[in-house]
């Protein structure tokens, strides 16, 4: 095997002020011809930014310096903006994470596809002898003729993720990288585009990933560097990798994947895990820490959803139809389906943010829906939400202690007292008084989500609303934030209402299932057994498409 | 979808020295320098002049600059210094209080449109739509005319012609702010809606409005001043800059002073004022983005 890439002692920094802050330290990087290599690591660990400079797309400030820096053969040291740009399409394609962003919204996709073949004549709109159809097939996009002539706003997510993938493999370069190519897909359009991506394997093309999570590139990669602090910390070959890590991080990123085997243990790594410090090979189960024990009061229904119906905007077909389901006290119920499935729609009928047409939801068996917000805002606090997007969440002029104070409001809690109580759950999610008098935008992703933790815990309340709060996460911030609902949930008998598409993370942390698609409930009951011995068939399609180690 | 995460560090401001500070941006400095000397002569025009404007002097009618009279005098031997001096009064009050009212009832009605929605929205919206089809001026002058020439009409007539420029953007805003996350949130806890409003709701959905006001605050002072000279806002022995000039133009060929040093005021007055909004609008936008 030749080596198509070769870098050693790669150093990447960006200025901060006067001085510089170095993001990559010193890496070394061989991809040969025709394999497939993974670097994985959580958002600040370099690796985006190792991928672009592979294609001089490091922006105009970073400093980028090399012992080494061959692609193909040839230095690209002292190669100038011209020179990179033979280099890109021809040699390396690019994949980014988010197709409805990095396609042009004003072009259809033979236009953005002829762009990406080179275009030689400037108000040329398409080159005639260029195949899109035949490049549209070989990533799988059905009907081509049709899709030829669409706009990427037309296109499903699934799609639109392929149809970025044919516009960086027009000119069949040598290497294709992927940076994080499907962390914004649901499991199910995930599973399309990795099979496409291990097609491209099996032909002889060479791929490098990008990730943060080890289960996503397992099944794909020959090998895996992980990445931490702009370092590799750990390299070897994908199998061995898995099977016996030696460094901790890598321990506990594999540890932090959510999955059957991690129930009722906790996914981030702790002080006290014997054998988590030293760099000694345990099995990564081995070191695992049990969680709390939950106590369930099954029968005594906390909500009880009955017969949803909802229609939007004058539409003939439901986003939800005839949904019911129960939860007890201390229960984790977890609602799991595909993006427009309206799961989200049903945590905001629970929420009473949004009136049901038909049917009915009763808490503590008293009517909620559809009676007039006087009634129900006094009854409010009983539950919390906890959003997706915890910064969105946020009102940006406030401190992380009126965020959190805002929800003690209707408790009737003021002053000393209600400060004491924030302190509480924010020391509860292991922030602390330092970050009282925060504002969000200082607070990093983990940090922050761990904020709308606190304030959904706050006011005691007897039920949670969690609509993917993990789904725009790094895995290992993911373990971090799911072992802390576990642990308050169970500390406070809370009942849980979990909303994911990620059927690991539902698997994981709920006792109960429900898996809606397209507005109904197609299956429902005991996590273990919906998990094991799923009845209906697109439960299963879900559980295949689930990325699991090795 | 992570992007939103990660936010770069900004170095706390560094104390500069206004040497630096002048080197960087001549025009913020210059203009901030200007606007301070007009707040003085509005608000303390003795610190200024010790002339009085009203004061006729015929014997000293029509005198070029000089020493003992700075801007020269007019056709009735008044210092022209000194009326341009008291004139900051009417023509920077007349804008501005122009622009408050325009700001206030802009606001509110937005922020009425932008909550209620549905038929009062489509009520409030139309009106303002009515209102706006009117060229600025056109609409002021035709107010005025019904309500007869003086200060308080020609501030009125000015404030009503801009108040669909800050209804406009402060409907839009709240619209957004309203389906917004932390709003959304809020509801959750049960608060009641005024308070959401007011707590949540308003101070986002007016950010913009000192911007606007600022950058509209040139063009009302100029139109002021253009139906001043048309005759329709202080009378005459009032030293407002635009009357200043309506009653100079009979003297330009024989005595131009009369008439520019007015016209000079309201220029660099008007340019000052849209170098500090646009300035202040960019610090804004670069604020959003961060």
């Amino acid at each position: 095997m030749t080596a198509l890439i070769e870098v050693r002692n790669l150093k990447i920094g960006f200025p901060r002020g006067a001085a510089e802050n170095t993001v990559v330290h010193g890496i070394d990087l061989t991809i040969h011809r025709g394999e497939t290599v993974a670097i994985v690591g959580e958002s600040g660990s370099g690796k985006s930014v190792t991928a672009r400079s592979m294609i001089g797309l490091c922006g105009n400030t970073a400093s980028v310096c090399a012992d080494t820096f061959e692609v193909a053969g040839k230095d690209v040291r002292a190669y100038r903006e011209t020179d990179w740009r033979r280099l890109r399409g021809q040699e390396i394609g690019f994949v980014l994470q988010d197709a409805l962003v990095s396609l042009d919204p004003l072009r259809r996709v033979a236009q953005q596809l002829s762009d990406a073949a080179g275009r030689r004549k400037l108000f040329a709109r398409t080159q005639p002898d260029f195949d899109s159809h035949g490049l549209l097939q070989s990533v799988g996009i059905p009907d081509p003729e049709r899709r030829l002539r669409q706009y990427p706003h037309q296109l499903s997510g699934g799609l639109r993720q392929r149809a970025l993938i044919a516009t960086a493999i027009a000119r069949n370069p040598s290497l294709l990288i992927a940076d994080e190519p499907t962390t914004a897909l649901d499991a199910t359009v995930q599973k399309q585009i990795l099979d496409l991506l291990a097609e491209r394997r099996k032909a002889g093309h060479t791929l490098l990933l990008i990730s943060h999570d080890l289960a996503v590139v397992s099944r794909l990669a020959d090998r895996v560097l992980v990445m931490n602090g702009g370092q590799i910390v750990e390299e070897g070959k994908t199998a061995d990798l898995l099977r016996n890590p030696r460094h901790p991080y890598t321990r506990q990123l594999l540890d932090a994947v959510p999955s059957a085997g991690s129930k009722g243990f906790r996914l981030s790594a702790s002080a006290a895990s014997p054998g988590y410090d030293q760099a000694v090979p345990v099995p990564a189960s081995a070191a695992r820490l049990p969680l709390p024990a939950k106590t369930v009061h099954s029968g005594n229904h906390v909500l009880s959803v009955r017969n949803l119906v909802k229609y939007y905007g004058g539409s003939d077909t439901p986003v939800v139809n005839d949904v019911s389901f129960d939860l007890s006290a201390g229960e984790a119920l977890g609602i799991v389906g595909e993006s427009g499935s309206g799961k989200t729609t049903v945590a905001k009928i629970v929420l009473g943010l949004v009136e049901p047409e038909e049917g009915a939801v009763f808490i503590d068996g008293q009517l909620w829906s559809n009676v007039s917000d006087d009634v129900r805002r006094p009854r409010r606090s009983i539950m919390q939400l906890i959003a997706q997007d915890a910064f969105s969440s946020f009102d940006p002029r406030y401190t992380v202690e009126k965020i959190v104070g805002e929800s003690l409001e209707i408790t009737g809690l003021y002053g000393a007292e209600r400060r004491e109580r924030v302190l509480e759950v924010l020391e509860a999610v292991r922030l602390g008084g330092d970050f009282l008098q925060r504002y969000p935008r200082e607070l990093s992703g983990g940090q922050r989500q761990r904020v709308a933790i606190a304030r959904a815990f706050a006011p005691r309340p007897r039920l949670l609303v969690a609509d993917e709060p993990v789904s725009a996460l790094d895995v290992s911030v993911q373990a971090q934030v799911l072992d802390l609902l576990a642990e308050l949930q169970a500390a406070s008998g809370t009942s849980l209402l979990f909303i994911s598409h990620d059927l690991g993370v539902v698997h994981h942390l709920t006792d109960r299932v429900v898996v809606m698609k397209d507005g109904r409930v197609v299956e429902s009951g005991d996590v273990a057994q919906v998990f094991s011995a799923p009845r209906h068939g697109y439960t299963r399609t879900l559980l295949e498409a689930i990325p699991s180690l090795a | 979808m992570s992007a939103s995460f990660d936010q770069s560090y900004v170095a706390p401001r560094r104390p500069r020295r206004i040497f630096t500070a002048f080197a960087s941006r001549p025009g913020v400095v210059l203009s901030s320098l200007f606007l301070l000397f007009v707040a003085t002569a509005t608000f303390w025009p003795q610190l200024v002049t010790t002339d009085n404007p009203l004061l006729a002097d015929p014997i000293k009618s029509q005198l070029p600059p000089s020493p003992d009279h700075w801007f020269g005098t007019d056709h009735l031997g008044r210092d022209v210094f000194s009326r341009v001096v008291y004139g900051a009064r009417y023509s920077v009050l007349i804008g501005v209080s122009a622009i408050a009212i325009a700001a206030l009832v802009g606001s509110f009605l937005g922020l009425v449109a932008g909550l209620a929605r549905g038929i009062i929205d489509e009520f409030i919206s139309r009106f303002l739509d009515v209102v706006s089809s009117f060229p600025d001026l056109l609409l002021a002058l035709v107010l005025i005319s019904f309500t007869g020439p003086g200060t308080v009409n020609l501030i009125l007539a000015l404030g009503v012609a801009s108040v669909p420029r800050f209804a406009r953007v402060v409907r839009a805003q709240t619209f957004v702010i309203a389906k917004s996350g932390y709003v959304e949130q809020a509801k959750t806890f049960g608060l009641a809606r005024h308070t959401l409003i007011i707590r949540h709701i308003l101070p986002h959905a007016i950010a913009q409005v000192p911007i606007l006001a600022t950058i509209g605050l040139g063009s009302t002072i100029i139109q002021a001043a253009g139906l001043s000279f048309l005759g329709m806002g202080p009378q005459p022995p009032i030293p407002e800059w635009g009357a200043m000039l309506a009653e100079a133009r009979n003297y330009l060929r024989v005595a131009w002073w009369i008439g520019v040093w007015p016209g000079v005021a309201i220029t660099l007055t008007v340019i000052a004022i849209s170098i500090l909004g646009k300035r202040w609008q960019l610090a804004f936008e670069g604020r959003r983005q961060a």
